[in-house]
């Protein structure tokens, strides 16, 4: 049984906090790139430009990529043959606080959240797998609640067509419009449970966009394809970037359901993993 | 781009339409949800406010902490709309200009107009890019809240696109899916 420590996960997550507000998703950073070239209006350009930039200046200047630099979500892969020495919860919320701290990240999670109180780093949203091996996987991904309250779920009827399907997801970026800091990346979880399929589509954001996935990909492509007629566009200002990408997530679920949950990410899509 | 230098006497964005690009140089004042809950609790009293509303304009931010050697953090706008339910309010004290990103209610596009305001938009999640365009920063009050508290800020030529023009257009209006 391979033993690793309390100390080393608050270091990795510490340091992936510092990553994941600095630098860009390379993924996304290329996207946006593709998409100034798309554009064929100058002031959705203008827009993607600027976000282009905003990109630069943080990694260079280590500045948060944005000033909502989220709540934080780690996810944590644990190989059965790995013992963890120490408490892992613990090392995870120090880490975020270590990291954010040091990067001079902001302070955005109250304790309650009817009396809010004052603003602290921590505790992040944790969710716990496991897999085969001796190896555990962390990802830290802070998600800014812009375009977080944008979320929705619908539990559908096992027998509704695809296209109404399709016309929720459509819909919920609709409504989300210009708020949340189009172009957006579409995460979508199809399946298991009303919290699984919600859990599913921000795992899915965690996916390279425009990454692929053979079962659920042609439905990708397609929801790319309508959502970027929209028109909604950079900022919300028009244009013919109004998401990034849509990666699709699904899993088993029950003979009398179908729940979908789509959840929205701005085009400063941040996360950082790594396997130790 | 065309550029304008406030503060203004009188209220001369009354020129502006929406859509328009400026940059503007002035000082301005940083607050959000609690900062704007806190505000329209004193002016539903008749108490004195932290800060002169009158021709004021109010930056919807939360920035983060400034790094060593630098005037602001990462600082670029949040969603206005949660904002909706205080800005009439703000409008009637003499509030003169808001900065944010996204739509507002209908009532306050016809406040924006009854008060001859202006609602303007800036580089939605590009903070670091907008850190650059701050020249000073300082908490003045509710600095219990953290980020939230309201900061003083002085801006040259911070980079705006008016969203909602005196006259009550608006910029997101005539966004028709093609």
């Amino acid at each position: 049984m391979r033993i690793v420590s309390a100390n080393k996960i608050r270091q990795v997550v510490s340091d992936l906090c510092v990553q994941a507000n600095l630098v860009l998703r390379n993924d996304v950073l290329q996207q946006l790139k593709r998409a100034y070239l798309d554009e064929a209006k100058d002031a959705a350009r203008d827009i993607l430009e600027a976000m282009i930039k905003n990109a630069e200046i943080a990694r260079l200047e280590k500045l948060a990529i944005c000033q909502d630099t989220g709540m934080p979500c780690v996810f944590v892969e644990i190989g059965e043959n790995v013992k963890i020495s120490g408490d892992i919860k613990e090392a995870i919320n120090k880490g975020i606080e270590r990291g954010y701290k040091e990067a001079y990240l902001r302070n955005s999670v109250i304790a309650d959240p009817l009396t809010r109180g004052t603003a602290w780093y921590s505790p992040a949203v944790i969710h716990f797998d496991f897999i085969k091996g001796s190896k555990i996987k962390l990802t830290v991904f802070p998600k800014g609640f812009g375009c977080e309250n944008k979320t929705r779920l619908k539990m559908f009827n096992p027998t509704v067509p695809l296209e109404e399907i399709k016309r929720f997801i459509i819909a919920v970026v609709k409504s989300a419009g210009p708020d949340a800091c189009p172009p957006y990346v579409v995460g979508v979880g199809i399946g298991g449970t009303a919290d699984y399929a919600c859990f599913l589509a921000k795992k899915a954001l965690l996916r390279k966009v425009h990454g692929s996935k053979f079962t659920v990909h042609k439905l990708e492509k397609e929801l790319f394809r309508e959502i970027n007629k929209l028109n909604i566009g950079p900022m919300g200002l028009g244009g013919k970037t109004t998401c990034l990408g849509v990666n699709i997530e699904t899993f088993p679920t029950h003979i009398a359901g179908l729940p979908v949950a789509v959840n929205i990410s701005c085009h400063a899509l941040r996360s950082a993993g790594k396997t130790i | 781009m065309k550029k304008i230098y406030v503060p203004l006497i009188g209220r001369n964005f009354e020129n502006l339409r929406a859509g328009d690009k400026i940059s503007l140089s002035c000082v301005i004042y940083t607050a959000r949800d609690r900062a704007h809950q806190r505000l329209a609790e004193a002016l539903k009293k008749g108490k004195s406010l932290p800060i002169d509303l009158k021709d004021a304009i109010i930056y919807y931010c939360g920035p983060t902490p400034a790094p060593k050697g630098k005037v602001i953090g990462s600082c670029g706008p949040t969603t206005s709309s949660r904002m909706d339910v205080f800005t009439l309010l703000l409008l009637k004290a003499g509030l003169l200009g808001m900065i944010g990103k996204g739509r507002r209610t209908p009532e306050v596009a016809q406040a924006i107009k009854k008060y001859k305001a202006v609602y303007f938009l800036t580089y939605a999640g590009c903070g670091a890019l907008l850190s650059k365009y701050v020249t000073s920063a300082k908490p003045v009050a509710y600095k219990d809240l953290g980020p939230e508290a309201i900061y003083r800020l002085e801006v040259k030529n911070f980079p705006l696109i008016v969203g909602i023009d005196a006259k009550g257009n608006s910029v997101y209006k005539e966004r028709a899916p093609k």
